[in-house]
């Protein structure tokens, strides 16, 4: 029982970024492995452009939502969401967050950041900057691999449930795809 | 053997429409509110993929939708009625007569509370409105739970006779779990109304003895062993014990492990909050010194345990009463309960981002003119994604809905004989207008209102996502039904001014405003109809106009004036009085804020 994961992950940007979308892809590949997943979500008026936070939890939990200090990683689509939600990760925690350039953070240990808003103009595809970060966190994250078999699903796993969900959507999935892997790939170009 | 279904990721109130489905649920209606109106949504979408025949429908407003439900029941169906915890208060009247009669098939109450609140006016506790209409009222802890308690309540329901209130909060409704999707039972029941006018129709005489008979009833469920509290640590053994419901329950289970109590201290769980199990209470005040109870958001069962010297929960402030008890609220007050000091951290507030009409949102477009048109006026508004224009301070009272209408007309005559009678405008949306607004407006109109409604006619309910109106034609599976004409309903209310605009054709909208307050101010009710579909449809739809490109000029000085006014996500200000940037990621062309600069720095970019 030893090896099953057991991640807490918190994913925080701004209404209309995609954070629903990504905190789902996650929960489903956990699905697909069979290890029992809980999210928590932010819906109503906040989503109206006002900050949006999931909670994902990998492994036997019984709550929905994760402490201040327990989780082990941050996946932030704005830059301020650092500063704002940083209070979840407990020590050596890791954050991957969408900047232009690295931020001093008080709370945790390992920081990666990647200017995803610039790399999404690039590809001239605004809608997918969540999936840019999403792809730069599985790579970066299993690259850095400070505890083993620490993340339940990787890129390819996400792609996985990317084909199943949009089926028969041949372009979005293709630019999906595309953005997953452009985010996986910048893990080479940052510090 | 039969290889068993996948799990499937299900948000709680997927599991809920789950649960209606696989229990034989024949008739659901809903009215959508934050945090509930996935649920419908839910049973449709099932019902559809399963080709089960069953009527599922929005209905114009709670108090519609709960007794087209109820009468379900009393034909003998098993039906259902979801709606949020503010949606209950108006339909309040039929649930506590239909307490009083009783059900015939089950009949199943999802009232979603919100506690925090997230999306909501108040914080207030369903399961109160259970305990005072005396119907029993379950409380899930997850989205599994919420499903297998769909069962419990229509086995409930039809054992005693009675509706039965589930009440799941935020944090079920809107958190997904693997879940495991059940049997599901044929529609077995037929419809067959039995005639019982004593009990369908009483008089005063015989509600008396249905009160009797309800009274009995709770005495009986209040020992119905399938609800009956959850003991989950028997190994635990002390002289305390904390006792938990809904969702607290799940932080409690969990914080007890991680604060290496789980084996000490012995966690209680209750299903039904009200009306409590009575054995339960006996065994808790015969066992227990001190008993800690944790719940959202009022002390329900804290209240049922007579002994308050040795309870410890919201009436004597140890819980606190006000806001949503997070886990780690919940974890500190178990190791302050049990005696052990730990240091848990709660989160800094630091401040996130308010929510904002969306760029190019009809509503914005409004809210400027209103404030040309009737600049010192008092603005009263409604619920709904223009609550918002608050942060443009063309927004003044926010009561509940309908209100903005009733309120105008308060300020109205509060302002008789006044020096000075302020214009009064109220904004309010058009699903809101269906539900509450129409009488308000009848009234107005009767006592003759000096003052403009604005409605926001942006042909959907926006903020829980989209859900049709009555005016939209079509039904909850994107059936065609019939159209209500908006113009037809305010005409025939007696309003003598109706003009309807559209609100991105600024200068227009704001002349047709102020032809809308002169007429209030000399002759009586003035509606504007502002009508613009919801940019977020039409995007969804692929169909948004073709953008008009803006830039700022030089001539921006930084003076904040579109901000403060306008405050357009697609607008970036620049620190230290910098020239205001145009977000080409946010920005979808409306071109709405050419008319809103001052110094005419926002222009239409000329072709290259």
């Amino acid at each position: 029982m030893k090896d099953k994961p057991r991640n807490q992950i918190v994913i925080s940007g701004v209404g209309g970024q995609g954070v629903l979308f990504v905190t789902r892809l996650l929960a489903e590949a956990a699905i697909a492995k069979g290890l029992p997943v809980f999210t928590s979500e932010t819906h109503g008026m906040a989503q109206r452009g006002g900050t949006v936070i999931s909670h994902l939890k990998v492994g036997e939990f019984s709550s929905p939502l994760i402490n201040p200090g327990q989780a082990d990683g941050l996946i932030a689509l704005k830059a301020e969401n650092l500063s704002q939600h940083g209070g979840y990760l407990k020590k050596n925690g890791w954050a991957t967050v969408n900047s232009p350039a690295p931020m001093e953070a008080a709370a945790t240990g390992r920081l990666f950041f990647l200017d995803a808003d610039r790399l999404a103009r690039q590809m001239d595809d605004p809608k997918t900057l969540n999936l840019l970060m999403l792809g730069f966190t599985l790579r970066r994250i299993s690259e850095t691999n400070f505890v083993k078999g620490w993340l339940h699903c990787d890129v390819d796993d996400v792609a996985a449930v990317l084909k199943t969900r949009l089926k028969g959507k041949v372009q979005l999935l293709q630019n999906a795809i595309r953005a997953l892997e452009a985010g996986a790939s910048a893990v080479a170009g940052t510090a | 053997m039969q290889q068993a279904v996948a799990k499937e990721l299900m948000m709680g109130n997927e599991a809920i429409a789950r649960g209606l489905i696989e229990n034989g649920c024949a008739m659901a209606t809903a009215y959508p509110g934050t945090p509930s109106s996935e649920i419908l949504a839910a049973v449709a979408k099932t019902a559809r993929s399963l080709d089960r025949r069953m009527h599922i429908q929005w209905a114009v407003n709670e108090k519609v939708a709960f007794e087209i439900a109820y009468a379900g029941c009393q034909a003998g169906l098993r039906t259902a009625v979801s709606m949020k915890q503010v949606g209950l208060n108006v339909a309040s009247d039929p649930l506590m007569s239909a307490a009083y009669m009783g059900s015939a098939g089950g009949f199943v109450i999802v009232s979603a509370d919100d506690p925090g609140p997230h999306s909501s006016q108040t914080e207030q506790d369903s399961r109160m409105m259970a305990m005072m209409a005396k119907i029993p009222v379950l409380d899930p802890d997850s989205p599994r739970q919420a499903k297998d308690m769909v069962a419990l309540a229509y086995g409930l329901s039809e054992a005693f006779k009675t509706p039965v209130m589930l009440r799941p909060t935020t944090r079920v409704c809107h958190s997904r779990q693997d879940v495991r999707p059940g049997e599901i039972l044929p529609l077995e029941s037929k419809p067959d109304f039995k005639k019982d006018p004593l009990r369908w129709a009483a008089t005063p005489k015989f509600r008396f003895q249905l009160h009797r008979e309800l009274e009995e009833k709770l005495a009986r469920i209040a020992k119905h062993p399938d609800t009956a509290p959850l003991f989950h640590n028997p190994n635990a053994d002390a002289p305390q014990a904390v006792v938990a419901s809904g969702v607290a329950a799940a932080y409690t289970a969990e914080a007890l492990k991680n604060l290496g109590l789980w084996d000490r201290l012995p966690f209680y769980q209750v299903l039904q909050p009200f009306p409590l199990h009575t054995p339960f209470i006996e065994h808790l005040l015969n066992t227990y010194d001190k008993i800690l109870v944790l719940e959202e958001t009022t002390g329900i069962i804290e209240m049922q345990l007579a002994d308050r010297g040795r309870v410890q929960g919201k009436l004597n402030a140890v819980v606190p009463r006000v806001g949503e008890l997070l886990p780690e609220k919940a974890e500190a007050l178990l190791a302050n309960f049990a005696g052990v000091g730990v240091n848990i951290p709660e989160m800094p507030l630091v401040p996130g981002r308010r929510p904002t009409l969306c760029a190019g949102c009809p509503h914005r477009a409004s809210f400027y003119a209103i404030k040309k048109a009737a600049p010192r006026g008092i603005y009263t508004s409604d619920i709904g994604c223009y609550t918002l224009g608050l942060n443009l301070k063309a927004v003044d009272t926010v009561l509940c809905m309908g209100a903005a209408v009733s309120q105008a007309a308060g300020f109205f005559h509060a302002y008789e004989g006044a020096e000075k009678r302020p214009d009064v405008v109220a904004t309010i949306g058009d699903s809101t207008f269906f539900h509450a607004g129409v009488p308000a407006l009848i009234d107005a109109v009767v006592q003759n209102v000096g003052f403009v409604l604005a409605i926001l006619d942006n042909r959907t309910t926006a903020m829980t996502g989209s859900q049709p109106t009555p005016a939209t034609g079509k039904g909850i599976t994107g059936e065609d039904l019939a159209k209500v004409d908006l113009e037809a309903i305010v005409r025939g209310c007696g309003v003598g001014f109706l003009e309807t605009g559209d609100p991105y054709d600024t200068q227009t909208f704001i002349a047709t405003l102020k032809k809308a307050v002169a007429y209030s101010r000399d002759t009586g009710p003035a509606v504007v109809i502002a009508r613009h579909p919801c940019i977020l449809d039409l995007v969804r739809q692929g169909k948004t106009p073709e953008p008009v490109q803006i830039e700022v000029t030089e001539d921006c000085d930084g003076c904040g004036y579109c901000h403060q006014h306008f405050e357009c996500p697609g607008l970036i200000a620049v620190d230290d009085g910098g020239r205001t940037q145009v977000d080409p990621l946010v920005c979808i062309g409306c071109g709405v804020c050419l008319n809103v600069c001052p110094k005419g720095a926002i222009v239409e970019k000329k072709e290259k």
